[in-house]
């Protein structure tokens, strides 16, 4: 470790003003701050200082999805093979060749649904990685602000949203609105109003929808249409559904679904990591959550004829679709959240909500995690606002 | 009845959102969307304009200017008199009578609210999203009663999307735009991000 600080100390004065590689300082301090925690210390009024930096914060979260990803590369795998298994053709792609050099195509084996899965997945996530990268850097350096391990998060989330079949230049696309219109033009980390991942999967979502719904892009095999267990709700009922998959399926999550968000189990996983560290707030998830299950059982006593949507317990709503991811990952963004404790719960029951709402009122959208986000987000400011002004007026009538 | 009005006030308020759908009423919506207070009275103002001009608007459009309405007068020949050219130039005019006398009566009655709302109600006549309510309405034929509850969401809707803008904005006041985009470009930016946040009404059936 000596020798890595000596190293980066002699390389330090290069990057400072008036060194030979002043331009590229942001790229010098991310390599630094992997290694070592920041030098610098306070000037001003003294303060409480903890261990807890944003770094930390992000690598916990950036770790926390780890079931997750794991999990979706063999789902996506098994997903592929099954799918082959009965007879469909492999998709005619290079992943798949790649794929078969290490494995064959065997459903019941961990190591070819890993492989396959893998195979698709990874090249997302290193697409995302290496453009997402490329913006960050690139506004760091020019703006004169740090590289942020934030992107880590953004970069992650971004790639387990996608469905394995989705093709790399949109991959490429998307993560570039979410960096740069979504977080970067407001000035980086910290800044933004919006869930950059979300901020780019909806751009795609909205820009090049058949590549990225419908029933032909969650499993990687020629040919094969596996719907996501909600547009099979959506279109066909609750009966339907429990034909097709069981809850239990549905729970551990060997469903067809973007490569992230299938396995509840997986993503409950991370989430008991995030809320034991106290990197996502209990708050938000906790409304999230109750808000979901409020307006599901309000739903199902409203009930409908025409709607099967309207059926749909609780419990399902928390297994199938984006909904544990969504709750889990992108409602508890600290910068796009709501801030006040308060305006946290208000915050989750309003995705809560609107989640339900729009999966069983929208027609347009089998989905709706993604958007009631997105929508929680914009009033999330408004939302403290409210809060702080509550509390002034409270604090003014106690001292009069 | 009921359900029937609430679907309607539910779709003006989100599904037709007369700023982030529509984008109407956008120059007021960009220009006093810096603080949430004035914000708040601004969206107040607009909801409470809105709610009394389309009804008026509804009644001058069945009762004088839509073809036949003038049969009531029994003139002869008036069933076949139209005067629907003359929409605009009408709704205007009622638009801008009624904050006028709106503006007379806070002056007298609500000196406080008046003057937090200072030039920005006379600023509501020439407000697109007031007009553009008030021709929805002829558009698609609402009766009395629809028509009240159609400007009610109409304005609610408007306010709730002012008073988000202001909130974000107030929050963005401590991020680092680029110099190019500070001020109103950073505003258009978000303001189409908030739009595309909104996008998750599109297509609901009410």
């Amino acid at each position: 470790m000596e020798g890595i600080r000596k190293f980066l100390d002699g390389l330090e004065p290069h990057f400072h003003k008036g060194g030979k590689y002043e331009k590229w300082y942001a790229l010098y301090e991310a390599v630094d701050t992997i290694f070592y925690s920041p030098p610098s210390v306070t000037k001003t009024t003294a303060h409480i200082r903890d261990g807890v930096d944003l770094k930390r914060i992000m690598i916990t979260v950036w770790l926390c999805t780890f079931p997750a990803m794991f999990f979706g590369m063999w789902n996506a795998g098994y997903q592929a093979n099954m799918a082959i298994a009965n007879g469909y053709g492999a998709l005619d792609a290079w992943q798949t060749g790649f794929a078969s050099v290490f494995a064959s195509n065997d459903p019941s084996s961990l190591w070819d649904n890993l492989v396959l899965g893998a195979a698709y997945f990874l090249p997302i996530y290193l697409t995302t990685f290496i453009v997402g990268g490329f913006w960050e850097v690139l506004f760091a350096m020019k703006r004169g602000h740090e590289v942020n391990e934030g992107f880590f998060v953004t970069s992650i989330l971004f790639a387990l949203t996608l469905p394995p079949t989705i093709p790399l230049w949109q991959v490429a696309l998307g993560i570039t609105f979410g960096v740069v219109i979504g977080k970067e033009v407001f000035g980086g980390t910290g800044k933004n109003f919006l869930n950059p991942a979300l901020t780019g999967r909806a751009f795609l979502y909205f820009a090049y929808p058949a590549e990225i719904s419908g029933d032909a892009v969650w499993v990687a095999a020629d040919g094969f249409t596996g719907a996501t267990a909600l547009s099979v709700a959506a279109q066909n009922g609750m009966d339907v559904v429990r034909e097709q998959f069981s809850w239990w399926d549905a729970f551990i999550g060997a469903v067809p679904g973007s490569v992230g968000e299938v396995s509840t189990f997986a993503i409950l996983l991370g989430g008991a990591g995030l809320l034991a560290t106290r990197v996502a707030s209990w708050r938000i998830v906790s409304g999230v959550f109750l808000g979901m299950v409020a307006t599901s059982m309000l739903f199902n006593i409203i009930g409908s004829d025409t709607n099967p949507m309207f059926a749909m317990p609780w419990y399902w709503h928390l297994v199938i679709g984006g909904f544990a991811f969504g709750m889990v990952f992108m409602a508890t963004d600290p910068v796009s959240a709501s801030m006040t404790n308060q305006g946290k719960w208000v915050f989750g029951i309003l995705i809560g909500f609107m989640t339900v709402m729009i999966r069983v009122v929208n027609p347009a959208f089998p989905e709706g995690i993604m958007l009631a986000i997105l929508f929680a987000n914009l009033f999330a400011p408004m939302i403290d606002h409210f809060v702080v002004q509550a509390n002034i007026k409270r604090r003014m009538l106690r001292n009069v | 009845m009921f359900e029937h009005f609430l679907s309607l006030f539910v779709k003006a308020v989100f599904v037709e959102n007369m700023a982030l759908a529509f984008f109407l009423g956008m120059c007021t919506f960009l220009a006093v969307s810096k603080k949430m207070e004035a914000a708040l009275g601004l969206g107040i103002a607009v909801v409470v304009v809105q709610v009394v001009t389309v009804p008026v608007n509804n009644l001058i459009f069945n009762l004088l200017l839509r073809e036949g309405a003038l049969s009531w007068t029994g003139i002869d020949g008036a069933e076949n008199i139209d005067l629907s050219f003359l929409g605009y130039l009408s709704y205007i005019g009622v638009i801008a009578a009624l904050v006028q006398i709106m503006e007379m009566f806070l002056d007298k009655y609500v000196p406080a609210l008046y003057n937090a709302l200072g030039v920005f109600l006379p600023l509501i006549t020439v407000n697109c999203a007031i007009l553009g309510a008030s021709l929805f309405m002829v558009e698609r034929d609402y009766t009395f009663g629809e028509s009240v509850v159609y400007g009610a969401g109409a304005g609610v809707g408007w306010a709730l999307a002012i008073m988000a803008l202001a909130g974000i904005r107030e929050k963005l006041k401590y991020s680092d735009v680029p110099a190019g985009l500070q001020g109103l470009g950073i505003t258009f930016i978000t303001v189409g991000l908030m739009s595309l946040g909104f996008m998750s009404f599109s297509g609901v059936q009410l």
